[in-house]
């Protein structure tokens, strides 16, 4: 196997997920979007963990499952207080900080 | 050199298996329908535990399936259903000006795929190495990763106060 | 993940189980921290018994560990190094750097634990009656038995590391109780000064760590085998001229400038006074005889490093004398002006701390650590003693010239109490603050700084007259206001009506038993305090006459205990001997059961009597000390864990001097206090409205020299307002500006091109040039549009462009 093919694969991940970001209106679909990004990475490290013969790139993609969990955890909380004050998760009308 | 490489299993079944999460992938960030995308990122997130075994890293998979199928895509169709999104076609999950992605997701790819091309052109990955046992792996995370390790689990903690704290009714 | 690297430390030295173990100290109040916070509001006491049962515990165990070093010294060779008790456990490692949490027990440390755990116990017994029905209660012990874990924490340290903790802790607690009835706004005021201030000094404790780590550890890794935080490594590894100068100075200096702050030396000096609007008992155990001198044992812990980085016994004056110089007398003036007896014995205090360090700074570290010692008992004793009046007499008020006055009458152990303490503070000769004291500026002089010797004698001429003042205005004259039995109602006594509200509020929501009983305290008018409160005091005063006999030097040498006891001896010694290294990846462990030898030749040393210029060669080759030459020349074959101090011979004649300088202090305080206070005197009183350099001094005083001013209005106005200032100005003009302002000042230049090039150019032309201009700041000004996803775009697309040109350069 290529080491290129796991990280060309990563990398049309992480634009997909890029895309999704800057394209989602809806704030559900844009975590969505984030964990395709932290995937792409960890498909990442653990290429090139198997590539260097060593452990320390799996250690980190669990460390990064775990944030991912976190993040999921929190970020689906705020959706809801959004809601709950809104009645709308659309990130679009989130603009008081319009210039 | 390729050619031979190509009719390797390893390949194929990577092949396939990527050409399923690139086009999972895809419709997540396409469909018009909320559900559906979390489906359809069930779909990504399998691939990729499926990817992970290729690379020779099981219990990093089996994780991925626990934590990200399990628990993870629990908690965003859950996300899904209190904010009481319409179970259905939705028109407007997109942006007003969404285009502005398409740019940038090709720039972007395009800069990655020169540089990726460029610095790893055609290493190869080991094909007879070993599968890393949950034991070494136990060794690293307990032993030099434990520093990052605390730090971890000071951040989970932080995310299950900030999460109640944010979402109760008060 | 606990690797235990026990090891007997000697075949020779005998040692115990409470030495073995003195780490467990710490651990009961911190346990008793736990159980308060958890369980104490459901305590039949409110949680204070298990304060002062850990506190008792850790009493037990320090007498042990110190009864066992005793014994461990005696068996000893006289003069003979004495390797202290290390045990380390690998606290937390990451990727080369381990660290390791311990215990490094010696002489200082056993000193130093039995000091903080008797007098936190005591105090702990006071603040029972002394809080009686305060409504923080349960939050008070335990604060205080965090205080009494961190400081024990920091005492038993094995590393710098560990050492930090529990001096960070200790800062917390004081903030804490400083701020425990944080509902006055001038408490919560003194809380933050004193935190910040503290802090300011705590940034050189981390930089001087840090430095001494990078600069230590590959020394003391390759030839001890411990890291470069551990208190071992840095003491032996600052003498043996490894040290590059720039590294240790610098490292010194960072040290130092923390000991300013947590010691209140000047110029961090302004927080301490102001601490004492905390509760009395926490003026007693934290800023006055336990916590404050953090700073002090932090320089005797890691002497070496100063002796070597700041050139002490070196030709001139260091940093640390003259800092100490400073403190001494710009405290005892303060002192003067203070109508509160609070703020005199905590001037008095930072006075104190002042002689300690110019102790450390001038060579004399046993006199210092042995001020450390007597000044624990007496000063403890003193603030106790203003709380008992205030708390039984003077109805909660500490101000001295309103609310007090012929208290000797109705508080008669506390009036002894106090006299006993306040001769031992002044140094009079047998208490214990005259063998402490006088011993610090003798070793002063001796070693040559005649300057810091005369500044220490002012000193003391300095303390006798303003505890005099204090204890005439208190204790002597007539009783005025609240001690003549004046029911003050109003709210107002300055910053320390906090108090007095305070015991209202709490005796209001704490029921009728509470308030029937403050009503007797009214009523009765000034009587002397409970015995939870007189008991303290008497064992204090005891204590403050008697502790000074464990290093009597007028006696003879047979009774410097203390100094046999406590000093390290500056021995070239094996390195194996103190090698145990810290837990590590594969528990290596260098052949810690060797023991300690001292390296031959070393014997050829002993006997050589200091070089006394006095007649007395009897005494100094009676002290039979090893002159070595640790800390003047490199030692070869081994380590140095101490620099070689002389000692001054004591000598009737000196004593004697300060003694007289002391009576003339007390003497000429009590007769200008009977003339301004008693006969009220026309040509005294007033004196500093009518003669204006007097005046000025006076006022100079009152405002502590303006350093409160220089360092709110001046320091902080022109380091922090610039700063927001400049914040605000950026926000204003370069941010919003950057978007709006290219359109706007694109507009600007636009019209202005329509103005005044118009006349001149075709019509069309310029109106299309002012339009895409105007487009231009309306294309950009979308780019601010609050949205979330646009960011993102933006951020994506810039990282690809940079990224992309990035590429391109590349190949």
């Amino acid at each position: 196997m290529l080491l290129n093919q796991f990280l060309i694969l990563g990398a049309v991940l992480f634009c997909i997920g890029v895309y999704g970001v800057i394209a989602r209106k809806n704030a559900v679909m844009v975590l969505m979007s984030i964990e395709l990004i932290l995937n792409s990475v960890n498909i990442n490290l653990l290429a090139f963990s198997l590539r260097n013969g060593s452990v320390d790139g799996h250690t980190f993609a669990l460390y990064v499952i775990a944030v991912a969990a976190a993040e999921v955890g929190v970020g689906l909380a705020m959706v809801l207080l959004m809601y709950r004050n809104r009645r709308s998760i659309g990130l679009d009308e989130l603009s008081e900080m319009k210039g | 050199m390729i050619a031979a490489d190509l009719l390797v299993a390893q390949n194929i079944g990577f092949a396939i298996i990527a050409a399923i999460m690139v086009i999972g992938a895809l419709r997540v960030v396409t469909t018009s329908n909320v559900v559906h995308a979390a489906l359809w990122l069930v779909v990504v997130l399998a691939g990729a535990a499926a990817q992970y075994v290729l690379l020779a890293a099981e219990f990093v998979a089996i994780t991925q399936v626990l934590v990200y199928i399990g628990a993870v895509m629990v908690l965003f169709l859950f996300g899904t259903m209190l904010t009481r999104a319409r179970i259905g076609v939705e028109t407007d999950l997109n942006n007003k000006n969404w285009f502005m992605g398409v740019p940038v997701a090709v720039l972007l790819f395009a800069t990655l795929a020169i540089a990726l091309n460029d610095g790893f052109g055609d290493q190869r990955l080991p094909s007879d190495s070993p599968v890393v046992s949950t034991q070494q792996l136990s060794d690293q995370i307990f032993g030099p990763y434990l520093l990052p390790f605390w730090a971890l689990s000071f951040v989970l903690l932080a995310a299950v106060i900030g999460a109640i704290v944010l979402s109760r009714r008060d | 993940m606990l690797a235990a690297a026990t090891e007997m430390t000697e075949t020779v030295l005998s040692s115990g189980w409470f030495l073995e173990n003195a780490w467990i100290i710490p651990i009961i109040p911190a346990i008793s921290f736990a159980l308060i916070i958890f369980f104490g509001k459901r305590m039949p006491k409110k949680g204070s018994e298990f304060g002062v049962a850990s506190m008792l515990g850790a009493l037990v165990f320090s007498a042990g560990a110190a009864y066992q070093w005793i014994q461990r010294v005696n068996g000893a060779e006289e003069g003979a190094y004495i390797a202290p008790i290390v045990k380390t456990w690998t606290w937390w490692q990451n990727d080369g750097v381990s660290l390791g949490i311990g215990q490094h027990v010696d002489g200082l440390t056993v000193t130093i634990l039995l000091v903080v755990a008797f007098i936190s116990s005591l105090v702990q017994i006071y603040s029972l009656e002394y809080l009686r029905g305060d409504r923080r209660y349960t939050h008070f012990f335990a604060s205080l038995t965090l205080f009494s874990a961190g400081m024990l924490n920091m005492v038993v340290a094995e590393n710098m590391i560990q050492l930090i903790l529990g001096w960070e802790i200790m800062g917390l607690c004081s903030f804490m109780l400083i701020g425990h009835w944080w509902e006055e706004g001038a408490n919560s005021r003194a809380a933050l000064k004193a935190f910040f201030t503290t802090r300011t000094g705590d940034i050189g404790l981390l930089t001087g760590t840090a430095v001494l780590y990078f600069a230590a550890n590959e020394w003391t890794t390759k030839t001890l085998g411990v890291s470069g935080f551990s208190i071992r490594g840095l003491s032996s590894w600052a003498l043996s001229g490894d040290p590059s100068s720039a590294a240790i100075t610098v490292g010194a200096v960072a040290l130092f400038i923390a000991a300013i702050g947590k010691s209140g030396q000047f110029p961090l000096h302004t927080w301490l006074p102001d601490a004492m609007a905390g509760p009395t008992p926490v003026s007693s155990l934290l800023h006055s005889s336990t916590m404050v001198v953090a700073g002090v044992f932090l320089v005797a812990r890691v002497y070496p490093v100063f002796f070597e980085g700041l050139n002490i016994l070196g030709s001139g004056a260091n940093f640390i004398v003259i800092i100490g110089g400073i403190t001494i007398v710009i405290a005892a003036l303060l002192a003067f002006v203070q109508t509160d007896i609070k703020k005199v014995l905590a001037y008095s205090t930072v006075s104190q701390l002042g002689y300690m360090m110019m102790g450390l700074g001038a060579g004399a570290w046993l006199p210092a650590v042995f001020h450390i010692f007597t000044h624990a008992f007496f000063k403890a004793c003193l603030f106790l003693g203003a709380g008992s009046i205030s708390h039984s007499s003077s109805h909660h008020s500490f101000e001295m010239k309103k609310d007090m006055g012929g208290l000797r009458k109705f508080m008669p152990i506390t009036f002894t109490t106090w006299i006993i303490s306040t001769l031992a503070l002044c140094g009079v000769f047998p208490f214990s603050g005259f063998f402490s004291k006088d011993e610090i500026i003798d070793n002063v002089g001796y070693a040559g700084y005649n300057v810091f010797m005369i500044v220490g004698l002012a000193g003391a001429f300095l303390t006798a007259a303003y505890m005099t003042r204090a204890t005439y205005l208190t204790f002597f004259g007539s009783p005025r206001g609240a001690s003549a039995g004046e029911h003050h109602e109003e709210e107002g006594h300055g910053a320390h009506a906090s108090h007095d509200d305070h015991a209202h509020d709490s005796h209001d929501t704490h029921g009728h038993d509470a308030h029937a009983s403050h009503d007797d305290h009214a009523s009765h008018g000034p009587h002397e305090s409970g015995w939870l409160i007189t008991a303290p005091l008497i064992i204090l005063a005891t204590l403050a006459l008697s502790s000074g006999f464990l290093n009597a030097a007028p006696f003879g040498h047979s009774w410097e205990n203390f100094k046999k006891w406590v000093e390290p001896s500056a021995e070239v010694i094996n390195p194996t001997g103190i090698a145990y290294v810290t837990g590590g990846a594969g528990e290596a462990r260098i052949s810690s059961d060797e023991p300690t030898e001292p390296v031959e030749g070393e014997e050829a040393h002993s006997g050589a009597p200091l070089a006394a210029a006095s007649g007395e060669e009897d005494h100094s080759s009676e002290e039979g000390h090893h002159k070595s030459d640790c800390g003047t020349k490199t030692p070869v074959d081994g380590v140095c864990v101490a620099p070689q101090l002389n000692h001054a011979p004591f000598k009737w004649s000196k004593a004697g001097l300060s003694m007289l300088i002391v009576f003339a202090g007390m003497l000429s305080s009590w007769i200008l206090c009977v003339q301004l206070y008693e006969r009220k005197n026309k040509k005294l009183v007033g004196l500093t409205q009518r003669n204006k350099a007097l005046g000025a001094g006076y006022k100079f005083l009152v405002n502590k020299y303006y350093l409160d001013a220089l360092y709110e209005n001046v320091i902080v106005r022109s380091i922090a307002h610039p700063i927001a200032r400049g914040a605000y100005w950026i926000n204003q003009n370069i941010l919003d500006g950057i978007v709006n302002g290219a359109g706007t000042s694109a507009k600007t230049v636009a019209g202005w091109v329509y103005r005044n090039v118009d006349q001149k150019l075709v019509d069309g032309a310029v109106n299309s040039s002012g339009n895409a201009a105007q487009a231009a700041g309306g294309a950009l000004q979308p780019v601010q549009s609050g949205k979330v996803n646009m960011y993102g775009a933006l951020l994506f697309g810039a990282a690809a462009i940079g990224a992309l040109i990035l590429v391109i350069i590349n190949t």
